[in-house]
């Protein structure tokens, strides 16, 4: 394990907010996406029933 | 071939589907190499101590910070110009990613402040412009929520995102234009000479070309999520009126 030292706090502490923030913005990127998909999905299988 | 070619939605949604998983694989492995690297194989330095280790996640979100908000001007002048909808909805698209990124910024910078220079917080003329950064993303896409019609959305942004692009100009030069407050000037740069060491510089540039394909990868998804979102209210408009 890498040696922090007295600063162990501040480092993990900056780490751990951006890692937060990334895998935050990720998921709900992926979640949106999936989300259209289905709706445009259902919406076109529901007009090409219908004509 | 032209780049205008991409101006069409389904070109669009071809040519981003195909490249996706390239880009998407580039940007994890680049971005677990400089991280990893930066974070377990680099020295602490003499004077910051561990703290040095910050600059990993710091100076990348930081540049993507304003160049999120370069492309969203270069997209916004596009829409304005030549009103190509996909232009527009990929700076929609970046917002949401460069308002993260300068809240990376802003955190991480705070959190390294504390024990370097005492403070969390100054108002330092880089801070301050990355504040006023963060708060013209804020309203950027709170315009695009605030408005229904998405064409009347689109050009009221776009004006925004030009009047805006005087502050990311300003984070990015604010230490060059005052030379006043806390922040240093640019810690790597081409043309100069190096302010930091081969040690940290190497898993830097690798950390920062992770943060760009990062950055690439979520706008090709958010694009084509606007994208579809476009196609299922015509759907719906379409539906309605039948």
């Amino acid at each position: 394990m890498v040696e922090l030292g007295k600063y162990a706090g501040t480092v993990l502490g900056a780490y751990g907010v951006t890692l937060a923030l990334l895998l935050g913005l990720v998921w709900m990127t992926l979640r949106q996406g999936a989300k259209m998909r289905k709706r445009l999905e259902a919406q076109e299988k529901r007009m090409g029933r219908n004509g | 071939m032209s780049i205008w070619e991409y101006a069409n939605p389904k070109k669009f949604m071809q040519t981003s589907s195909w490249a996706l998983p390239w880009v998407t694989g580039l940007a994890v492995v680049t971005l677990l190499t400089g991280l990893v690297w930066g974070f377990f194989f680099t020295p602490d330095d003499f004077r910051q101590g561990a703290t040095v280790k910050i600059i990993y996640i710091h100076v990348p979100s930081a540049m993507m910070a304003i160049n999120a908000w370069a492309m969203m001007l270069v997209t916004s002048l596009i829409w304005l110009i030549r009103r190509h909808h996909v232009s527009v909805l990929a700076a929609k698209a970046a917002a949401p990613i460069g308002m993260t990124m300068t809240l990376i910024a802003l955190f991480t910078g705070a959190i390294w402040g504390q024990p370097m220079w005492g403070t969390w917080w100054a108002w330092d003329p880089r801070l301050t412009s990355f504040l006023i950064l963060f708060l013209f993303y804020l309203g950027y896409i709170a315009l695009w929520e605030a408005v229904d019609d998405p064409d009347t959305a689109a050009d009221l942004t776009s004006v925004l995102c030009l009047v805006g692009s005087v502050f990311a100009l300003l984070s990015r030069y604010a230490v060059l234009f005052w030379n006043q407050g806390l922040h240093q000037g640019a810690s790597l740069s081409l043309d100069k000479e190096e302010h930091v060491a081969d040690v940290f510089a190497w898993p830097l540039w690798i950390s920062m070309a992770g943060f760009v394909l990062l950055f690439i990868t979520l706008v090709l998804l958010r694009t084509r999520t606007e994208i579809r979102s476009r196609r299922l209210r015509a759907l719906e408009a379409r539906e309605r009126m039948a």
